[in-house]
């Protein structure tokens, strides 16, 4: 399998936030001026380091929530028990600076060459590198056709809620609400099982390529699914929120 | 030194049992976190085998050959490249170096070959001398799928991606050819306290 051209080594730089902005009820997009940013691609994640007073340092990946070519802004979820979710979606603020390094990850990445049909599948956060990947579409003017099905606990958790109640030609969205469903919700009520998978992804014969990614739980059982329905796996990228667990 | 972060503080204070045992820049997790880039395999144990050598002169054992190879208990702590070690962490499998003295030790690299496509690379010496292992049971239990079962790499010394899940053979070589993440960016070696992450560090 052919791998990305190896970079120069990653150097930790500071980068200044532009602007923290809410996208739910404990998520935040971080919005960032990083000087010597080198691009990224659609998909990939940063590092970011974190220093207190004492000297103690954190480390955190974060996935880039913003298209190539676009300043690097990061979605992130707030943990109750996390050491520096909260500090990032409660305490940062414009005019601060973190130190990051990246882009890292050249595998769950997706290129207007790389084609499609795309499908993408999130669960909770896991939306963020999808989001990415659709900007991208969009900005390069690609009509790739793509079916993005998010699954959500409630219509309130649902990230980038405007942007994709809006979504470019060829984009279709479907969402699922697995815990409570406002009145009249027109959407799917369930968590993602093999029969709501048949009504929205697209047939194994059109060769599309799935990204998928949240927890643990949801990447297992929807990679599982698509491979049972035809899928060949290398088609199926997957991307696992289960690794910062506790952050 | 890096800049202070402002406003931020510790939250976490690791136990004084733990001193040591972290390497920089990860933290302990109590969960068993899962990682991997495409859909998990799931390998009857009737068509598994595993291999050890070169290309046309393997050693090769089915599971129940496998099985029946000298085993140990392993209690060891992990770090995986995206931050999280995990202490104390309870396998039982078969030591690379039984392995290779059947096999044959006959160059100085490995490639890991992995049912799903998944490669990594290793010297031999980081697999010789009791510090690596090929475990099919984790805390007692048969190896779950999504961990890397039926069998996986166990190379705790470093990061856990080069221990790797579904493991099917160890090629062996005369060059450290890059495998599946050290071709994307991550570090050829993946020592964590000195914290190789990624090419260069």
């Amino acid at each position: 399998m052919a791998g990305t051209a190896l970079r120069g080594r990653l150097t930790w730089q500071a980068a200044k936030v532009l602007a923290v902005s809410a996208e739910t009820a404990t998520v935040r997009t971080v919005t960032l001026d990083v000087p010597d940013w080198p691009g990224h691609q659609a998909g990939q994640h940063v590092d970011i380091r974190l220093t207190d007073e004492d000297g103690y340092v954190a480390e955190r990946s974060y996935s880039i929530a913003s298209a190539p070519g676009e300043p690097v802004a990061l979605t992130v979820e707030r943990l109750d028990d996390g050491e520096v979710s909260p500090y990032l979606t409660d305490e940062l603020r414009a005019g601060d600076e973190l130190e990051l390094r990246g882009p890292i990850g050249g595998y769950f990445v997706w290129e207007p060459e790389d084609g499609g049909p795309l499908l993408l599948l999130a669960g909770g956060s896991g939306i963020v590198p999808l989001r990415s990947i659709l900007r991208h579409r969009e900005r390069t003017g690609s009509t790739v056709p793509v079916r993005l099905l998010y699954s959500s606990r409630t219509l309130d958790d649902v990230i980038y809620r405007g942007e994709l109640d809006n979504p470019a030609a060829g984009v279709e969205i479907f969402h699922t609400l697995t815990r409570h469903q406002p009145p009249g919700w027109p959407g799917y009520a369930r968590r993602v099982d093999a029969t709501l998978l048949a009504e929205v992804a697209w047939p194994a014969g059109l060769m599309p390529l799935a990204y998928v990614c949240g927890p643990t739980s949801f990447v297992e059982a929807v990679s599982q699914t698509l491979v049972q329905s035809g899928y060949p796996p290398q088609r199926v990228k997957t991307e696992r929120f289960g690794g910062t667990g506790g952050t | 030194m890096s800049p202070v972060s402002r406003g931020f503080h510790r939250r976490r204070q690791d136990p004084a049992e733990n001193a040591g045992r972290v390497p920089p820049g990860q933290y302990v997790t109590r969960d068993f976190p899962v990682l991997s880039a495409g859909p998990t395999p799931h390998t009857p144990l009737g068509g598994w085998s595993f291999s050890v050598g070169r290309p046309g002169r393997q050693k090769t054992w089915s599971w129940a050959e496998f099985r029946a190879l000298p085993s140990e208990d392993v209690t060891v702590d992990i770090h995986c490249v995206t931050k999280w070690t995990k202490l104390d962490t309870a396998w039982h499998g078969v030591s690379v170096d039984t392995l290779l003295d059947l096999a044959g030790h006959d160059g100085p690299f490995a490639m890991a070959h992995c049912d799903g496509g998944y490669t990594t690379n290793l010297p031999v010496e980081d697999l010789t001398g009791g510090k690596a292992w090929v475990a099919y049971a984790y805390d007692g239990q048969p190896l779950e799928p999504e961990h890397g079962g039926p069998a996986r790499l166990l190379v705790p010394h470093l990061y856990f991606w080069k221990s790797a899940k579904w493991v099917r053979s160890l090629e062996l070589m005369d060059t450290d050819d890059p495998g599946f993440w050290e071709n994307y960016g991550y570090h050829i070696y993946g020592d964590p306290w000195r914290e190789q992450r990624y090419a260069g560090d």
